[in-house]
């Protein structure tokens, strides 16, 4: 759905291990003719399919030599997309019941599968996701015209559901069998429909509030064809916004933020120069400056260049005796960034009344090189 | 003058802990504690001979974790470092918690604390890097046959990772620096010392003792991940530009 092509990704477990899985894409037939998507059926390409047995021979032989810890399995939609979801699923029983199989595995389901399907899917497999691929509604219409809201949502409802009336069955009976432990997630492409960040986030927002979803993810979308209602062929890959995107996701989750303190009508889209910890603090100078040694857990959380693992350094250290520059330094604290919005236990801090142009002019001067040479897919930019 | 005393211990983690223990006994302030066969003698420096006593070993682990389940797993994968002086780093370590009134929590801003936290977490990730990177070969005698190379002793750090994982085949990872292996036989893990001349790295230098299908899954292996790789580095590159 969507994706293309085979190789080896990377996904998070239900402790939040990072694990690596065999992509397979069972097969590029599709009856269907998403714009942005290369197995779409107007695009002139070979088209192969990969038999059942062959998925799971190639899986359990390299799991048992522990190059991959499990699967992550999607597929193009050939005669429906119940006889699809069915293959997707043989895969995974197989694996299951007849080769012991105890890794990972990741179904990338049908939209407009059954319940029946999604039910058995999840017996199977760790995690479940349908993928929503357009933010809006309205881009959805524009790119996909043969799918319909309707066979997204439904079968995320089902597993949402399903989730719910496993875990309260476990509360009475313990011995209850697993249904998709590490959860239900989604993905929407970046870039492709003209969508604000503002768009993205309150979906996203949406999708974790309503349907139990353990995770977002945004793809930056990669230009593919000459379609007219898409960008132009060799457009950037929006990789810079796609992190953005997952820093704000990662202060929503983790960081006590609301949506709507980081994203509105005022601002709906992210600074790309800054991280959107940075942007909001610069919005909001008023909060600041921060007493490291007193503040709580909560306000520390909110300073930028200060990560969940620097705030816990800090909670901790602080115990034993004021903390000052040398002490956060040594924890981890990005000070270029900090020490704007803090004091600690020093004389020495920032006195001049700076406006937030002047503190965003001296960040970008004293960290340039990293914003300009260090990218990073993954999601480690606050500390 | 405040002389150090010399401990020599048999090189065990029990030999460790009961160098410790007597160092408490004693009250050194600060204990020089050294590997038998591995020992640097300060000119004038007294010694002791320490015989491991698993009993007060025992007491010194239990007495760690009682302040803190964080500090015992610290100890534990610092002393794997095998680090020059880790064991009178260490000592200084443990003497410093069960000094201090507070259960829990470390004190992130002592220097002895974070050195010690440092070198625990860089063991931490050789042994996650381990059990991501081991690539079991199949041998025709069905065992699962990997040799590593770690900077640290992370073998007994990673047993209990893949007997989990793979508790329905029999697996052997091997050590070449220390010369020395775990061995899976579907009921326990043991520890086995060989010494393997003929090493089996790699797809160049084939050996009988795989099975045929081995190199094929290898290739394809290779495969797979060239194809990644490569879009990864084509996205990248489209990136930077
Ligand atoms: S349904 Fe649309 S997105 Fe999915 S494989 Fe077919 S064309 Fe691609």
């Amino acid at each position: 759905m969507g994706d293309t092509g085979t190789g080896i990704c990377h996904s998070y477990t239900e402790d939040g291990r990072c694990v690596s899985l065999l992509k397979i894409l069972l097969t590029n037939h599709c009856i269907f003719d998403c714009a942005y998507c290369v197995t779409r059926k107007s695009n002139d390409i070979q088209r192969a399919a990969f038999k059942i047995q062959e998925v799971v021979d190639l899986t359990i032989n390299f799991y048992r030599r522990n190059y991959i810890e499990g699967l992550f399995l999607s597929s193009g939609i050939f005669k429906s997309a119940d006889h699809t979801m069915e293959r997707l699923i043989a895969v995974a029983k197989k694996l299951r019941e007849e080769e012991n199989f105890n890794g990972y595995i990741h179904l990338k389901s049908i939209p407009g599968a059954s319940d029946e399907l999604m039910y058995e899917a999840g017996l199977y497999a760790d995690r479940l996701s349908v993928n929503i691929e357009i933010p809006t509604i309205s881009g959805l219409k524009l790119l996909a015209p043969d799918k319909k809201h309707e066979d997204f949502i439904k079968p995320m409802l089902k597993v949402k559901n399903e989730i719910i009336r496993y875990t309260e069955e476990k509360k009475i009976i313990r011995s209850t069998a697993k249904y998709a432990p590490a959860g239900q997630s989604t993905q929407m492409i970046v870039g492709a429909t003209g969508e604000s960040d503002k768009d993205i986030m309150y979906s996203a927002t949406h999708f974790y509030k309503n349907y139990n979803m353990k995770r977002v993810y945004y793809s930056g979308y990669v230009p593919i064809s000459t379609d007219s209602r898409l960008p132009a062929l060799g457009s950037e890959v929006p990789m810079l916004r796609e992190n953005r995107l997952y820093q704000t996701d990662w202060l929503l989750r983790f960081y006590g933020f609301n949506v709507n303190e980081i994203l509105d009508t005022e601002h709906p889209n992210l600074d790309m120069d800054i991280d959107p910890k940075l942007m909001w603090a610069l919005r909001n100078l008023n909060h600041f400056p921060v007493d490291i040694n007193k503040a709580d857990k909560s306000v520390l959380a909110r300073i930028p260049g200060i990560g969940m693992g620097s705030v816990h350094k800090i909670i901790n250290g602080r115990k034993f005796r004021n903390l000052s520059w040398e002490h956060l330094k040594k924890m981890g604290v990005a000070l270029n960034r900090a020490k704007y919005f803090i004091i600690c236990n020093s004389t020495d801090w920032e006195r001049r009344d700076l406006d937030a142009a002047r503190i965003k002019g001296m960040i970008l001067q004293s960290s340039n090189s990293k914003y300009k040479n260090h990218y990073s897919n993954q999601l480690s930019l606050f500390n | 003058m405040n002389a150090t005393k010399t401990l020599i211990y048999d090189g065990s983690f029990n030999g460790f802990l009961t160098a410790v223990f007597i160092a408490f006994e004693q009250k050194l302030p600060h204990a020089d504690i050294q590997r038998q066969g591995q020992i640097q003698n300060g000119l004038f420096a007294e010694t002791e001979t320490i015989f491991t006593n698993v009993e007060k070993a025992q007491r010194v682990w239990n007495g760690v974790r009682k302040k803190s389940n964080t500090a015992i797993k610290h100890i534990y994968f610092a002393y794997q470092s095998e680090q020059k002086n880790i064991e009178s780093l260490l000592y200084h370590y443990i003497r410093k918690l069960m000094g201090s009134k507070i259960n829990g929590p470390t004190n992130f801003s002592d220097d002895c604390v974070l050195k010690i936290n440092q070198i625990a977490h860089k063991v931490g990730r050789e042994k996650h890097r381990m059990e991501a990177f081991v690539r079991f070969q199949l041998t025709k005698d069905t065992v699962y046959f990997a040799n590593i190379e770690p900077d640290y002793d992370v073998l007994p750090l990673i047993s209990k990772h893949f007997r989990n994982r793979y508790a329905d085949q029999q697996w052997l990872i091997y050590d070449l620096k220390r010369k020395y292996g775990l061995f899976y036989d579907l009921h326990k893990v043991e520890i086995i010392s060989l010494d393997l001349t003929d090493v089996h790295t790699n797809s160049i230098q084939k050996s009988a003792v795989f099975t045929d299908e081995e190199y094929e899954y290898q290739n394809l292996w290779s495969n797979y991940f060239k194809s990644t790789t490569n879009t990864f580095q084509r996205k990248k590159k489209r990136f930077k530009v």
